[in-house]
């Protein structure tokens, strides 16, 4: 059994499964349920100056039948007071000195404010602190969250603030709502952060009430715009954590990966993009605590298969082989291919590729008056869209074809010593109009 | 293709399956995989876009659904029941390869249309009409779909029909697990809102000539259907208690039938015997017996109908065929003589093989006879050698003003045969009537 404890800037954690902040932190009461569900921390749901929330605070998106693919909050800050929330951070850290507690702030933009909160967390025994430079509603029109997170400068300040005032390891947590994570990063390292943490939530309206109009979450007569989260936005969350652990100038600089995790392989593949550790929300939300069972078997049993002994031996695998369109090589080759044997006979692929992609897969109907695919070779460009449209597992496969292709890349192909020919590929010509 | 799976389970009562719940209804929806050139819809006789009415109740659009299926087949909300999609469209199911159990077509399709068909939403708006008048005989389902195209099309039409309620075998002749009485006749009531008129115990030849028919209306649709199942010629056969399995069914469709303490035998081995089996077997006969001269697997009767019988406790007798009734006044017995194939592959009686089955009722579905006499009156409706009418592919007959279609001229089969029967002609009727006007 592979060993699942992590070091996140110097924070042992007994494994890489840490809650969110957010409604499944919001009392010291839930956290210790989670500890006792296996999780190994927790970022406390974010302390500043308490607020009232309003009714209706949550919508989802459903795709076809699948409950909260997409989910959507317009729920603010904590809305406890803060000395409740002292004493529970200290009792919970006296019964689980094991596990990490992480305690996220958000205060107004001034650095006594940070100071104070910041002296207040640590002496209840918060092992460290996250900055909320996130959350793209509500508080953001107060100059909080996302409204300090949209502007590097900002946040490389009030992280400085931070710093100047917290003896334990500051983690900043980033918006998305920009256009170049790499930037914010840069602001948080600059600023001294020890960590970063994402993504927080995307601004979203994640619907309509077609009834009476009003967009979800309806409050009264009105909505507004929310965080958006669960497995809808993992694509994007992976794309930025990529994108930092990637970076140079960010390099060693510890990721706490975020955004729609929901399983031992979505674990997986934040960190072998980079992530130290990963933090969940919507998916207890959905299922409650229980999810992290699956998470620690299920990756536990990967690492054994890959004869890893350690979860860290994963971290930052697949990081340089996310690269630019440019270096890829343009003469590798694959084709789909169809296993007739398994083929339901549903056509799927057929209308996909005539009407969606390149016109390469042929239908007929058999003796049997059934619907029979074939790839038409010639003019396949290996895009996938069949193989992704099979509800059938393992019908149709992309096959590479080794035709004794030079590797080249597009750049080496504009260039004067090409080192090989570009390999042919289907394209239409002119298809409709005057010739 | 795979071994057929079952679908919604059946309560064994005699009540049909209950109507969907909208979370069923999605999430059986959201399993449709859309297929493209959908084998379900080519399965069905009347062509419904099965992925297309399932696509729009999972999209929350009942209305469009409920017009994907009606304007395929108006008598979708009896087809939803009483159709072996078995056979038809869940039995060409591509889930069956995938291993899974295919869409529940039949009961999605009574969810998406009970709304129009029984319920107060209005989908068709009734055509300006275009003064044409058609007559139709028989208010079965071939009648009443030929009727409702056409009424919808802005023809008047009038359907005629013997007996004393319309709907045909819908009415009188479905088993009550698949469908009631008054659902079959909330069905014509719907058909009757789309403009049509229905002048039930009236038979032609009798209450009204064939003249007037034609003097009254410019074209004729002949949708009679088969007429009863003869006697088999046995001895006995006059008891009490020896029936018609058709007759016993619309008995038993008319309601206040018990049968408890009934020994029943229904000689036959086809779709009618197994209502008749089936029914009875769930109205709390003490015995039933299905009596066939011949194997399991010639039987006509649909594999998933005889298990379903089999399942509610009817015995079956094969390779048995009825030799006299016995009874005083009523019955008490049905003598029977073993069967076999010759070595010429005959089928003929063992000798001394006779055995005797005690029954209470002795009910005959061998098959029901057409209605040779009404068509004689049609000049130039033709038959061919099994006594079905003869028709091009418009359903016209020989007599270019008569179109006919459903059990008269196949000989017997579903009710979504006839509907489809019964579509094609009001367009071969409605070309006739109004050249080149279809589609405007």
């Amino acid at each position: 059994m592979a060993d699942l404890s992590v070091n996140i800037c110097g924070l042992e954690s007994p494994n890489p499964f840490w809650l969110a902040s957010a409604p499944p932190t919001n009392t010291g009461e839930q956290i210790a349920r989670a500890f006792d569900a296996g999780w190994g921390g927790a970022v406390w749901k974010t302390l500043g100056e308490p607020i009232e929330n309003v009714y209706s605070r949550y919508s989802s998106v459903d795709i076809n039948g699948q409950k909260m693919m997409g989910f959507s909050n317009i729920e603010l800050i904590t809305d406890r007071s803060l000395e409740d929330n002292l004493i529970e951070i200290e009792e919970v850290k006296r019964r689980y000195p094991d596990n990490v507690v992480v305690v996220s702030l958000m205060v107004e933009s001034n650095p006594d404010a940070w100071d104070t909160i910041i002296k207040q967390v640590e002496q209840a025994g918060a092992d460290a602190i996250e900055l909320n430079f996130g959350c793209p509603h509500g508080m953001s029109e107060r100059g909080m969250g996302s409204a300090v997170g949209q502007v590097p400068e900002y946040t490389c300040d009030i992280t400085g603030w931070a710093k100047a005032s917290a003896t334990v390891p500051v983690f900043v947590k980033l918006t998305p709502n920009i256009t170049d994570i790499t930037v914010a990063a840069r602001a948080a390292k600059d600023g001294g952060a020890d960590a970063v943490s994402l993504i927080n939530t995307i601004n979203s309206i994640t619907g309509v009430d077609l009834d009476s109009l009003v967009p979800r979450p309806v409050v009264g007569d009105k909505s507004s715009h929310g965080g958006y989260c669960g497995p809808a936005v993992k694509p994007i969350a992976l794309n930025m954590v990529a994108a930092i652990a990637a970076d140079p100038y960010t390099d060693g600089l510890p990721i706490s990966g975020i955004g729609g995790i929901a399983t031992w392989q979505d674990v997986a593949e934040f960190i072998l993009l980079g992530a130290t550790n990963i933090q969940v929300c919507t998916a207890v939300m959905h299922y409650g605590y229980r999810i992290v069972q699956d998470m620690h078997e299920g990756l536990s049993n990967y690492l054994d298969s890959k004869g890893m002994a350690s979860v860290n031996e994963l971290r930052g695998l697949s990081v340089n082989k996310v690269t630019d369109w440019q270096n890829l090589d343009i003469n590798y080759v694959v084709k789909a291919s169809i296993d007739q044997e398994k083929c339901v006979n549903c056509g799927l692929c057929y209308i996909a590729c005539q009407d969606g992609a390149h016109q390469a897969i042929a239908a007929e109907r058999t003796a049997e008056d059934k619907t029979m695919v074939k790839v038409i070779d010639d003019l396949c460009v290996g895009c996938n869209l069949c193989s992704l449209v099979c509800p059938v597992q393992g019908c149709i496969t992309m096959q590479e074809r080794e035709l004794g292709q030079t590797h080249m890349t597009w750049n080496e192909y504009l260039s004067d010593d090409k080192p090989g020919e570009l390999y042919p590929r289907p394209k239409h010509g002119l298809t409709i109009g005057r010739a | 293709m795979n071994e057929m799976m079952t679908l919604a389970v059946d309560s064994g009562g005699l009540a049909p399956l209950p109507t969907m719940t909208p979370d069923e209804a999605l999430v059986e929806a959201h399993r449709c995989l859309m297929c493209w050139d959908a084998p379900c819809t080519r399965a069905c006789p009347t062509s419904i876009d099965v992925p297309g009415f399932i696509k729009r109740i999972a999209n929350s659009d009942l209305i469009g659904s409920a017009r994907a299926i009606l304007e395929s087949n108006i008598l979708g909300g009896s087809c939803a029941r009483v159709c072996p999609t078995e056979v038809l469209c869940a039995g060409a199911c591509v889930l069956h390869d995938l291993h899974e159990r295919p869409i529940d077509i039949g009961r999605l399709q009574a969810f998406a249309t009970d709304d129009v068909v029984f319920g107060d939403v209005d989908l068709f708006v009734p055509r300006e009409s275009t003064g044409h008048s058609v007559a139709i005989v028989g208010a079965g389902p071939a009648g009443l779909s030929c009727g409702a195209e056409l009424a919808m099309l802005g023809h008047d039409v009038v359907l005629y029909d013997a007996n004393d309620e319309p709907g045909g075998l819908n009415t009188y002749g479905v088993a009550n697990y698949k469908m009631d009485k008054p659902t079959a006749l909330r069905e014509v009531e719907f058909v009757k809102g789309l403009g049509v008129s229905i002048r039930p115990s009236t038979t032609i030849g009798r209450d009204v000539s064939v003249e007037q028919l034609f003097s009254d209306h410019e074209a004729l649709f002949v949708g009679v259907g088969l007429g009863s199942v003869p006697p088999l010629g046995l001895e006995g056969e006059d008891l009490d208690g020896a029936e018609d399995a058709l007759d016993f069914i619309a008995e038993v469709r008319a309601g206040g039938v018990d049968l408890s303490g009934q020994r029943i035998t229904v000689i036959g081995g086809g779709n009618t015997a197994i209502d008749a089996v089936s029914q009875a077997s769930r109205l709390g006969a003490e015995h039933v017996y299905l009596v066939y001269r011949r194997g399991r697997d010639e039987m006509k009767a649909y594999p998933h109908d005889i298990e379903r019988a089999l399942k509610s406790g009817v015995e079956f007798i094969h390779w048995s065929a009825p030799s006299s009734i016995e009874g005083e006044g009523s019955v008490s017995a049905l003598v029977c003589q073993r069967t076999e194939y010759s070595a010429e592959g005959k089928l003929v009686a063992v000798p001394d093989s006779e055995f005797r089955i005690a029954a209470t009722m002795v009910l005959r579905a061998t098959g029901q006879e057409k209605l040779v006499g009404f068509l004689d009156t049609l000049e130039g409706v033709e038959t061919d050698e099994g006594g079905r009418v003869v028709v091009d592919d418009g359903y016209r007959t020989g007599n270019p003003k008569i179109w006919a279609g459903g059990d008269c001229v196949n000989g017997g089969k579903e009710v979504v045969n006839a509907v489809a029967h019964g579509k094609a002609a009001a367009a071969s009727i409605d070309e006739s009537l109004r050249p080149g006007a279809a589609g405007r």
